[in-house]
């Protein structure tokens, strides 16, 4: 009884106290150093610097400037990841998908949508909710993680994922990962929003900048929690959705146009 | 006429273990020269490891652990303890790998000391970008005298192929 009674005292804080005591925080990091957070963001954190959680990755899909037929997110995703592209699998069926293109048609009117679908690095994720290893993870800047040095690769976060994001790797990959993106049989994995590339201070993602090269212009990353930032401005223009809000997820990934 | 039996029995006794002594003594390098050595090959590139080599012989797994969870974790990404900057540097110049062959740094150790490592199920066992050894890679005429030096081994990649996982 005492045990249970200590349990409900630590409840975890309510999502709207956890946003205010955030967006607080937030106000007060402006207020202080400017000038600091700003040349951060901009370069970058050092090495030895952990993820801070004063910064939210996030990325906003504009489905109108999506192309219908290109798949350059997904191809550009898989080169930089070092995942088989699913076309190229032995197995179809069962190949990992970090990032997939759709092709949508509302049946009554025939407006098609295009759009990309990936982890959409959900605020409260249920996959963290559900791992019994304590593997699947959001780092402090907002990036849902897979630590495979402890999963093992029970797939239930798959069950609780929404999106269908992520994959369980079938097959041995024989040493054909790349050196920046360990990935192994028996483990789960999803877009983790090129977090070596972030780390290394790029300030954007594969799909990102496949996206920028094609002359779409259709995905734009970037700090969602810098009022500043590209994308913060954008999502304060258009409207956006997040995909099943009803789950009040506070998700990463916002769309425009569906 | 006791105490005479009794010290000679003590006298055997001595002998006996003396021999004995003497016999396991001429056996054990016999045993030990059966197992083939691991081949420790130094590290193509860098003049010095980031830790003393025998503090790395102990317990470079335990360095590598802390720094695989600040990594993933944290996302902290300093170069010092980095299996990354391991495999940049102890990658062999035959396979351009740590652990592809029989000699290559990783597994010529783990293999005698017959420790299973995980670590290449999930990372690669090969440096970041063109081979280091490539001839016509600039980084590696620095080296060159270095590669000229070193010992070719016998062994061939095919011959030891699957010892490595």
């Amino acid at each position: 009884m005492s045990e249970l009674n200590s349990m409900s005292n630590q409840a975890p804080e309510s999502p709207e106290r956890r946003r205010f005591v955030g967006a607080a925080t937030a106000v007060a990091g402006l207020a202080i150093a400017p000038g600091v957070m700003l040349y951060q963001v901009a370069h970058g954190r050092p090495d030895d610097q952990s993820a801070s959680s004063a910064v939210r990755w996030g990325m906003l899909v504009d489905s109108t400037k999506c192309a219908s037929g290109c798949n350059d997110c997904v191809s550009a995703c898989s080169t930089e990841n070092g995942w088989t592209p699913v076309a190229e699998s032995k197995h179809p069926r069962q190949a990992p998908q970090w990032i997939r293109k759709l092709e949508l048609e509302d049946p009554l009117t025939q407006m098609e949508t295009n759009l990309p679908m990936m982890c959409q690095h959900c605020a409260e994720p249920p996959c963290v909710d559900v791992c019994p290893t304590g593997a699947s993870f959001k780092r402090a800047d907002g990036i849902v993680l897979v630590n495979r040095h402890t999963c093992i690769g029970c797939r239930y976060c798959m069950m609780a994922c929404p999106y269908k994001a992520r994959s369980l790797v079938h097959e041995p990959l024989n040493d054909t990962q790349k050196p920046d993106v360990p990935r192994g049989m028996g483990c789960v994995e999803a877009c983790t929003f090129c977090v070596q590339k972030v780390d290394r201070g790029d300030g954007n993602t594969a799909c990102a900048e496949a996206c920028a090269a094609a002359g779409h212009n259709a995905l734009l990353f970037g700090d969602m929690n810098d009022p500043e930032s590209g994308i913060s401005r954008r999502l304060r223009e258009l409207p956006t959705k997040q995909v099943r809000a009803d789950l009040n997820l506070n998700l990463g990934v916002r769309y425009h146009g569906i | 006429m006791a105490g005479k039996i009794k010290s000679l029995l003590a006298l055997g006794a001595v002998v006996l273990t003396t021999a004995a002594l003497a016999w396991a003594g001429a056996d054990a390098p016999a045993q030990a020269s059966g197992a083939p050595k691991p081949a420790i090959t130094k590290a193509v590139k860098g003049e010095q490891c980031v830790e003393d080599i025998d503090f790395m012989r102990r317990n470079h797994m335990k360095l590598l652990n802390h720094q695989r969870d600040k990594t993933v974790i944290e996302g902290v990404r300093t170069k010092k303890h980095s299996l990354k900057e391991c495999i940049e540097c102890h990658a062999s110049e035959k396979t351009g790998s740590v652990a592809a062959a029989r000699d290559d740094f990783c597994v010529s150790c783990h293999s005698y000391a017959a420790v299973k490592i995980d670590c290449f199920e999930c990372h690669s066992t090969k440096p970041q970008g063109p081979m280091s050894m490539h001839p016509l890679n600039a980084e590696t005429v620095r080296y060159k005298h270095k590669l000229a030096a070193r010992t070719t081994s016998g062994v061939s990649a095919q011959e030891m192929a699957g010892v490595a996982q």
